[in-house]
């Protein structure tokens, strides 16, 4: 095998274009026309090219050039305007360059811009939102439909992933739940106590606080960590699962992959969200009340004991009722994007992506159902 | 400048170490691939092909020893001398690796774009050739690979190397994946553009036909090192139970005696 020509002894030249003083005489190239000489004065030589090319009117002398590629030969034949001039002499070995693309010469372009897309892209993404909905909807039913089929024979249940699920969304959450609570707590009792203290009314930081936390913050503070933690695992796990085949390989084997996968997950955030609700709750309202004996002079003790009476018990039972469901809500969406990811890299960005926003912001809806449905329970007017 | 004098070889491994842990891949490994031949690396699972391959590329260091690709050693090298080498190369990895987030012409554009010397216009012109000499019609263009074949994938994956023009490619599994229809039209093109454009070719492969078909020289590895290189003439008479069952058991004897007179010689 002998050594390509590229290899040749003569030391490199630099390309170069030279134009005789009479322009019938023609042009002549020389050097390398190949990408290493190129990359760095390819705007000039095209430039050259295009003087030589307008000016000229004779033979184009390329016997000269040393080196060629498709880089230097598409820069000539551009220059040439992409057909052959009458008179060329090339070295034969580079003939096969310009025989290539003169066999190319005809292209396909980019598809041209359409006026009527915007309109179509709005049609799309509203369809694609009642997709996501019907989707949702036939997840949640065929997941029913699965389950109870499933309780016929509870032993077969997955059991055992709801418990490692309960385990991975619950037990490990509660370090960054516990954390941000506290702090929330600690922020809120003191931006309360300012205004408290101008009227004197330093004793309804409890009813502030209490009412605030258990009722509202907790319950969604809470949803919105589990959501951009637990639910962005799930829709990855799922979409991983999705591009590698692992789903259908579920299916094949004739395992439901509602009750393997989506079940227990729905089931496992729905015991663990009211449970970690109650924990930041709980964390919120010490870190209030840490807070309170600061600023406020009520002693950690006192603020306890007041809690009962500011607060009625049916808040509590509000929290963590609203816990099941925006567990089994971010559970739900989670899943259904994680199902949707198709098999590339971008897409499983895309759906995680989708999947956290599109799960806070229902949980911030049923939170307002909530509100709406619930406004005249539990609150207590002095 | 970057040109090394003809008579070094394109890449020189000498004495290459490789360890995960206490288990040694390579010991004391030498190989030299001369400019402008065709060259398998074949070997059985384990045997280190793919993690040699990826030393070659710079994506991995080995424990001992050195690599000299275009006369150059690849480690302690400045950073500027590694890049300018890497733009010298061409790469196909086995499932293609083209960008998911970018459509078929961007992804061959990308290169080009990354030098910032040519304009869209020329880029446009430069895409479509390189699509026409992988047989890609120009109509795929903007799809995304997620569309598209298996078999078109790894032609467009050799179209984006072949598009800074280098001077060797390195090919993993150039066909694993393939039916035998389209692996024998991806061959055929290889060897068609190795003719063409004077390329070297480093391969990694587990197909019998595609490596009898293409190979100039043959490098199997097995027992931690290179246990033969040469033509496959050569190959074939070592007494080793890798290179027998590889090459002359039931499957080898198929594929070689479906080739007799297309088995190149260097």
């Amino acid at each position: 095998m002998s050594p390509p020509s590229t290899l040749a002894a003569a030391p490199v030249q630099e390309p170069e274009v030279r134009l005789a003083s009479n322009p019938a005489a023609g042009v002549t190239l020389s050097g390398a026309w190949d990408i290493r000489s190129l990359q760095h004065r390819a705007r000039f030589m095209q430039a050259s090219l295009k003087v030589a090319a307008t000016t000229v009117d004779g033979p184009w002398d390329l016997s000269g050039v040393q080196r060629l590629d498709h880089i230097g030969a598409l820069l000539i034949w551009r220059a040439w305007g992409k057909k052959r001039p009458a008179e060329v002499s090339l070295q034969p070995e580079h003939e096969a360059f310009f025989e290539q693309l003169a066999r190319n010469a005809e292209g396909v372009d980019a598809p041209a811009y359409d006026p009527a897309t915007l309109l179509r892209k709005l049609g799309t993404y509203l369809l694609v939102f009642l997709e996501h909905l019907t989707g949702m909807l036939v997840l949640v039913g065929q997941t029913a439909i699965d389950t109870a089929r499933m309780l016929r024979r509870p032993t077969l249940g997955p059991w055992r992933e709801v418990s490692a699920s309960v385990f991975r969304t619950g037990a490990q959450a509660l370090g960054i739940t516990a954390g941000v609570g506290f702090l929330i707590g600690v922020v809120l009792s003191y931006l309360s106590a300012e205004q408290l203290k101008a009227f004197g009314a330093n004793a309804f930081i409890i009813n502030i606080l209490g009412i605030g936390v258990i009722r509202e913050l907790g319950p969604v503070l809470c949803a919105v960590l589990v959501a951009g933690r637990s639910g962005s695992a799930i829709t990855a796990q799922l979409g991983v699962m999705r591009v590698t085949e692992e789903l259908d390989a579920l299916s094949v084997m004739g395992i439901p992959y509602t009750v393997r996968l989506v079940l227990p997950k729905v089931l496992a955030l729905a015991i663990t969200m009211p449970l970690l609700i109650l924990w930041t709750t709980s964390i919120a309202l010490l870190g209030g009340a840490m807070a309170a004996q600061v600023t406020l002079d009520i002693s950690v003790m006192q603020f306890i004991t007041g809690l009962p009476a500011a607060v009625p018990g049916v808040n509590l039972v509000l929290g963590i009722g609203k816990g099941v469901v925006f567990g089994a809500l971010i559970a739900l969406v989670a899943c259904h994007f994680g199902l949707r990811i198709q098999p590339n890299t971008e897409s499983l960005g895309i759906g995680t992506t989708n999947s956290v926003v599109t799960s806070i912001t229902s949980v911030i809806i049923a939170d307002a159902i909530f509100a709406i449905m619930f406004n005249d329970v539990g609150i207590v007017l002095m | 400048m970057l040109t090394a004098p003809a008579n070094t070889p394109i890449i020189e491994v000498e004495g290459l170490w490789t360890q995960f842990g206490s288990h040694v891949v390579h010991r004391d490994l030498n190989l030299r691939v001369e400019y402008g031949e065709i060259m398998s690396l074949v070997g059985g699972s384990g045997s280190g092909k793919t993690t040699l391959m990826r030393q070659m590329l710079g994506l991995e260091t080995p424990a001992q020893g050195g690599i000299k690709v275009f006369g150059i050693p690849l480690q302690n090298t400045p950073r500027e001398l590694v890049h300018r080498i890497r733009r010298r190369w061409g790469v196909l990895f086995q499932e293609g690796a083209l960008y998911s987030a970018l459509t078929v012409f961007d992804n061959i554009a990308l290169p080009l774009r990354e030098l910032r010397v040519f304009d869209e216009d020329y880029i446009h012109d430069m895409v479509m050739l390189k699509l026409d000499m992988v047989d890609i019609e120009r109509r795929h263009a903007w799809k995304s690979p997620s569309d598209l074949s298996g078999g078109m994938v790894k032609r467009i994956a050799l179209a984006r190397a072949l598009v800074l023009e280098p001077e060797l490619i390195f090919l993993d599994e150039p066909t694993a994946g393939l039916d035998p229809d389209r692996s024998e039209s991806f061959v055929n093109l290889i060897r068609e553009l190795h003719k063409k454009l004077g390329l070297t070719v480093v391969m990694v492969s587990h197909d019998l036909d595609t490596i009898v078909s293409l190979s100039h020289r043959i490098a199997v590895l097995a027992e931690q090192r290179v246990l033969v290189h040469g033509p496959l003439a050569d190959v074939v008479k070592v007494e080793h139970p890798f290179v027998r069952n590889f090459f002359l058991g039931e499957r080898g004897l198929r594929a070689l005696s479906a080739l007799p007179t297309e088995v190149p010689q260097s």
